[in-house]
């Protein structure tokens, strides 16, 4: 069998019921657990003093925040090729959490660079590109808002996703070339050791886990809802054809 | 194509304030920002690039919203749709027109407006070489936003929602271009990536802009 | 050159409205479209102009073949009449406006610009932009809004020699043009429920 047949709204509608209590489990247990663990049962560190555990959310919801936007491309690109209802309603149940991450990591670092650089605010390259990527989203948000008939919304947002990721991605270097910036580079890479020591790094692999599977469920649920109102108007229509 | 071009060039002529206001627009913010700055030359040499090349973006983004939605109301945009003319080219020549009305006068007139803000004399050229090869950029990003958004009734907020983002690469490049120029730095690279996004956009976008019209006219 | 329209069906905003439309359009031969409002005549012609998608069924045209006229005559208010005409026959790839202009009745006023013209001026205006077009198969939107009986007559004649000329023309219209044509009623093809056997619409595909 295809993959694609999980792309017929009813097939949808039955698997995410069925998936949908055991990954908002998944999360419950991977956040709690991982929060926990990276809240209250790790040193302070010696320079950073208890601050620095902030990472727990700030990490996860920042690499959420981009992943959202690259799940909404893909998606926008399979229903302007394959015309797949769920894949165009998923992109649009996908951006106001992709929005919430990233404000999530806006505010986590305000919260972080306060001690650490003695400003809530600096006109970072990461920050910056963050507050870009969420005015992409306000205007992607914005334009299903405004567009009626729903499949024109679907295209008009599909081909802005499009454009905007590859201006996303310039704006991304050219904030680069513009500030070179105080934040630290990835405190996440392959070889951990380099960067953050084993205390910290499974409680934050957790943690990652936990936000992906919170996102996970989170976009199963609005897709549904979506799917149910799209249902709800296309009964709407029936009832004023007969 | 040509005749497209003739048309809309006269229609901006004959309508008034065509060419005229996004200047005004443009004459404006060079007057406002040392009055709310202060006088100070330093300051005001330091800040120009940046107040030169937001102010031109702003003008540009006044003008956009009737690109398309003039003719999407008369039902101009539904026959040119139809016409030989392939829908691809019909959005870069109203972009090529939209930009011989807003974006070249604003090239012509920044050297004036750098003059009042105390832009260094090294920047002259390069305030000039930017905004010439940036403003096509931005008419023709624009005229993918104008596109997104032309059959909404109150299109033109989006529509600055929009496309205001899709700038900030062309913003940054060009003005880090008359920065790096006025301080006597060398301007390669910015200047080469200012080049390659102008080029990019004027190359793809138009066909993203047709997709939405022809997506809007369904 | 012949129109040729096989079960087609056509939804507006994602609704099937006319399902099952078949019709054959001789060179020649003028159609005329009746049925009540919002039956989906409007939305039947931007299909067949290729302005939107047909739900299903096919549209045979050769290519270019078609012009289109919609309830906009897409006329600048600032271009003078001849300057109106002669965009778009630029545009269609045609040479002089001369012709259009006399057999519309707008020679006396091809230099005044169109903001100063009357809404039946206007119409006429808008209606010699299909003469300017080249184009052999005429698919014509209410055309004769706005005009008076005089400006009617005048574009039935119109019609008329463009049929003699071995071009078709297809109106949704209420007017008789004075011109034979035969007449197809699309009110036996409204699109039913899809509870009733009709078909369902690519809105609500697997919706069900």
């Amino acid at each position: 069998m295809s993959i694609w047949e999980y792309a017929n709204p009813k097939r949808f509608m039955q698997t995410s019921g069925i998936l949908l209590p055991w990954v908002t489990g998944a999360a419950l247990v991977c956040l709690v657990a991982g929060l926990t663990w990276g809240f209250f049962f790790t040193p302070d560190a010696d320079k950073f003093g208890s601050t620095v555990k902030i990472i727990y959310l700030h990490v996860p919801a920042a690499m959420m925040a981009i992943s959202a936007w690259m799940m909404m491309l893909v998606t926008s690109l399979i229903w302007l090729v394959r015309r797949h209802h769920v894949s165009a309603l998923s992109a649009k149940a996908a951006a106001p959490i992709g929005l919430t991450f990233t404000l999530i990591g806006l505010v986590t670092g305000a919260i972080w660079g306060q001690p650490m650089w003695g400003t809530w605010w600096a006109w970072d390259p990461r920050l910056t590109s963050f507050l870009i990527l969420s005015l992409f989203y306000l205007g992607y948000i914005a334009l299903w808002q405004a567009v009626e008939d729903p499949d024109t919304a679907a295209d008009l947002t599909s081909v802005l996703c499009i454009v905007g990721s590859v201006f996303a991605f310039l704006s991304r270097y050219a904030v680069l070339f513009w500030n070179q910036g105080l934040h630290q580079g990835a405190s996440l890479s392959m070889d951990a050791q380099e960067n953050v020591s084993d205390v910290y790094w499974f409680p934050l692999l957790i943690c990652i886990a936990g936000f992906v599977l919170l996102f996970v469920t989170l976009v199963l649920l609005r897709t549904r809802t979506e799917i149910r109102a799209r249902r709800l108007s296309a009964l709407l229509a029936r009832e004023r054809l007969a | 194509m040509i005749a497209l071009l003739i048309r809309d060039l006269r229609l901006a002529i004959r309508a008034g304030g065509g060419f005229g206001l996004g200047l005004a627009f443009f004459l404006l913010v060079a007057v406002i920002v040392p009055l709310g700055v202060g006088p100070e030359q330093a300051v005001l040499a330091k800040i120009a690039p940046g107040i030169l090349w937001v102010g031109a973006l702003l003008a540009c983004l006044l003008s956009l919203d009737r690109i398309f939605a003039l003719d999407f109301e008369d039902g101009s945009l539904d026959l040119l749709a139809t016409s030989p003319m392939p829908l691809e080219g019909v959005v870069a020549v109203k972009s090529l027109a939209h930009w011989l009305v807003t974006g070249l006068p604003l090239v012509l007139a920044a050297p004036v407006l750098g003059v009042l803000l105390n832009l260094p004399v090294a920047g002259y050229g390069w305030l000039l070489v930017s905004l010439a090869l940036g403003t096509p950029a931005l008419s023709v990003i624009g005229s993918f936003g104008a596109a997104l958004t032309v059959g909404l009734k109150r299109g033109g907020l989006l529509m600055s929602l929009l496309v205001l983002p899709l700038y900030i690469p062309t913003l940054i490049f060009g003005a880090e271009v008359v920065k790096r120029g006025a301080q006597g730095l060398a301007v390669g690279t910015p200047l080469a990536l200012l080049a390659g996004i102008t080029a990019g956009a004027v190359a793809l976008l138009p066909f993203a802009s047709a997709a939405a019209i022809r997506v809007n006219l369904r | 050159m012949e129109l040729r329209v096989t079960d087609l069906a056509v939804a507006r905003a994602g609704v099937p409205v006319l399902e099952g439309v078949s019709f054959r359009l001789l060179p020649g031969r003028a159609l005329v479209l009746r049925g009540p409002n919002g039956i989906g005549k409007t939305t039947l012609l931007r299909t067949l102009a290729g302005l939107q998608p047909a739900l299903s069924g096919r549209v045979e045209a050769g290519e270019d073949a078609i012009a289109y006229a919609a309830h906009a005559d897409g006329v600048k208010a600032t271009l003078t009449v001849a300057e109106n005409l002669g965009f778009w026959a630029r545009a269609f790839g045609t040479r002089g406006v001369g012709a259009a202009l006399a057999a519309m009745n707008l020679e006396a006023l091809a230099d005044r610009r169109a903001a100063n013209l009357s809404a039946g001026q206007r119409r006429r205006l808008g209606l010699a932009r299909l003469l300017v077009t080249g184009r052999p198969i005429w698919v014509m939107d209410e055309p004769t809004i706005s005009l008076d009986a005089a400006s009617v007559a005048l574009f039935g004649a119109v019609v008329g020699r463009h049929l003699a000329q071995g071009g078709a023309a297809l109106i949704a219209t209420h007017i008789d043009l004075g011109i034979a044509a035969e007449v197809l009623d699309l009110a036996p093809f409204k699109a039913r429920a899809p509870g009733l056997g009709g078909r369902i619409g690519a809105f609500d595909e697997a919706f069900g």
